[in-house]
């Protein structure tokens, strides 16, 4: 016969076993160390000994990089580092408040499917459908044309492109999680249906949806910085490093350098998310322990 | 196989309406009245009336949605803002070009991205599983435009081999038209042919390990025999549907392609119409690409279904 303790979820020690397989993971510790990298330069950006991002300079336009400019300066004579460290805060940023925007609908909506099923499932599921349908930048442009062209709004445009894969990865757990027996056994004891999705429910469908969740910064950072290229996110003067590749086309001949730094920098940082959501994944897959 | 696609295409139609409320909410996310966005510069009051009667703006909310998805099925998609063609002939006129990009860029992911998972797959591993996996995760981490901004800088500027924008039709000049494609096509395949090499290697691993590789093996056929005639040809049926699926991705790839090598297709009409405030072509594009992708999945299912045997009895 089954009892309650037999059915709990699994404990935390798997937690210790995934810490140590993504500690192992080289791919993964690479990934870690390019975002924390980043996200470090980003947090001290107002305090690094560097000229402001929107600082102009007539004497030193589109200067190579030297000793006064490490990466040189742009079209306007600013400091190319600088605008690069002020980007990276308006890149993370976006791509992390994106991704929460998305979680932030996604979950409550795939877990009200998964979890009511019947009529709610139907609607929800059928929404969400439809938002797939829509190729996911094409949706981002549509949306952030019609909320007009600024950083916030990109977010939001992103985050609601980015949402519906968080619908249906929820949905879907929690459907897989339903058939548990410790759910069968929270409800014989007369949980609440908010108790058994706040106790059981979310903590077990989380490790896919922090993989997902990962993977998907690395998406939102590449949609930002298109979007803030076409001229729909982050606005002139303040910096982003999609803003300054779409000036920097304009300048290839004279000054390839304000195309160089920006392009790389968004590849290593989605590098950076990229490999550790996939050493997360790795991590936390049961089979491959 | 007909009450298969009959099945998919009743389920495809509530897809398909939802799909075109949200199209239709869009519009209303605009800030203000939404005839004024129409106006542009105009506030003449007769003009901003004849706009309200013109798209039934003055009407309740269904009935504005009901009068233009009724013309939506009829194929009126609405007038474009800027250059007062209907928004559906416009599409069809870029098209095109946008296809010819795609068709070009398929096939150069084809090219690197499956020759590259199968030896990824078979060598597993190994030092070049190793490097064929950074390549491909490089592939996708890298922005396309920004690819698209550094070969523009070394090809076309440094080296003067090919031209840095521009279009010209294969039914005009077949070679310059190969020459103007060939860039944006390298670049709008790159972060394919990483996505395929991924799925090709994952597919195949998985046909690898099988009994009839095993078997194959047995009776003595050669590796080469084994790896492609029997592995691979059974790992093909995922990386179809995969192909097909990635439609989604080339027309939004297409997008910024377009525009960095100023190619006159599908994706510069969507940015353009986005900076002309031109809403209803906006809305023509996001659905036409919603109700084209739907149709690629039907496709997807049907391909998965004609190539794999099992399937086929399945109801």
């Amino acid at each position: 016969m089954t009892t309650l303790t037999d059915t709990m979820p699994p404990s935390r020690k798997p937690r210790s076993r995934v810490w140590r397989k993504l500690r192992r993971n080289p791919s993964a510790l690479l990934g870690a160390v390019l975002v924390g990298f980043f996200a470090l330069v980003a947090v001290l950006a107002p305090v690094l000994p560097l000229p402001g991002p929107m600082e102009t300079d007539w004497m030193a336009v589109r200067k190579a990089p030297s000793g006064a400019h490490l990466l040189g300066t742009d079209e306007i004579g600013r400091d190319v580092l600088a605008r690069m460290v002020w980007g990276a805060q308006a890149s993370l940023l976006a791509g992390v408040v994106s991704v929460a925007i998305a979680l932030a609908i996604g979950i409550p909506l795939g877990v009200a499917a998964g979890y009511a099923r019947g009529w709610t499932d139907a609607v929800i599921s059928r929404g969400t459908e439809a938002l797939l349908a829509a190729p996911f930048l094409i949706l981002a442009i549509a949306l952030a044309a019609f909320l007009g062209p600024s950083l916030s709004n990109a977010m939001i445009a992103i985050g609601l492109s980015a949402m519906p894969v968080f619908v249906r990865l929820a949905r879907a757990q929690t459907m897989s999680v339903m058939t548990e027996d410790y759910i069968e056994s929270a409800r014989a004891i007369g949980l609440t249906h908010m108790a058994i999705i706040w106790r059981y429910i979310l903590p077990n469908i989380f490790p896919p949806l922090l993989v997902q969740a990962t993977l998907t910064v690395a998406t939102a950072i590449i949609a930002e910085a298109s979007l803030s290229f076409l001229g729909l996110g982050q606005q002139p003067p303040a910096p982003s490093w999609g803003s300054m590749l779409n000036v920097a086309k304009n300048f290839l001949e004279q000054a390839p350098w304000i195309a160089l730094w920006p392009g790389i920098a968004i590849f290593l940082v989605v590098l950076g998310f990229n490999l550790l959501g996939d050493g997360l994944r790795d991590a936390l897959d049961p089979r491959d322990s | 196989m007909i009450g298969f696609f009959l099945r998919r295409l009743l389920i495809a139609i509530p897809t398909i309406l939802l799909i075109s409320v949200f199209v239709f909410a869009l519009q209303k996310l605009l800030p203000g009245d939404p005839v004024l966005a129409m106006a542009g510069e105009e506030r003449d009051p007769e003009v901003l009336e004849f706009l309200r009667a013109k798209y039934h703006l003055s009407d309740p909310l269904y009935r504005q949605y009901l009068s233009w998805i009724g013309g939506a099925l009829q194929g009126d998609l609405g007038i474009s803002l800027r250059t007062q063609q209907p928004v559906l002939t416009l599409i069809g006129e870029k098209l095109p070009v946008t296809i010819q990009l795609a068709v070009m860029a398929l096939i150069i992911a084809l090219v690197i991205g499956v020759p590259t998972g199968v030896i990824s797959a078979y060598r597993k591993g190994s030092l070049i599983d190793w490097g064929a996996n950074l390549v491909a995760l490089s592939g996708l981490s890298i922005p396309n435009f920004w690819l698209g901004i550094m070969l523009i800088l070394l090809v076309s500027v440094k080296w003067g081999l090919l031209p840095a924008s521009g279009y010209v039709s294969p039914f005009e000049d077949l070679g310059q038209s190969i020459k103007t494609m060939i860039m944006p096509a390298f670049v709008l395949g790159t972060g394919l042919a990483a996505t395929l090499m991924r799925h090709t290697r994952s597919a195949m691993l998985g046909v690898l390990r099988s009994d009839y590789v095993r078997t194959a093996r047995a009776k003595g056929l050669s590796e080469r025999v084994v790896v492609i005639k029997h592995a691979l040809r059974n790992a093909l049926v995922p990386i179809i549907t995969v192909t097909t699926l990635l439609f989604g991705e080339l027309l939004a790839g297409a997008v910024l392609t377009e525009q960095i090598f100023t190619i006159p297709g599908f994706g510069k009409l969507v940015v353009d119409a986005v900076f002309n405030r031109d809403y209803a072509v906006v809305q023509g594009i996001v659905l036409c690409t919603a109700v084209a992708f739907i149709a690629m999945n039907i496709l997807a299912d049907a391909i998965y279904r004609i190539l794999n045997p099992r399937m086929r009895d399945e109801q």
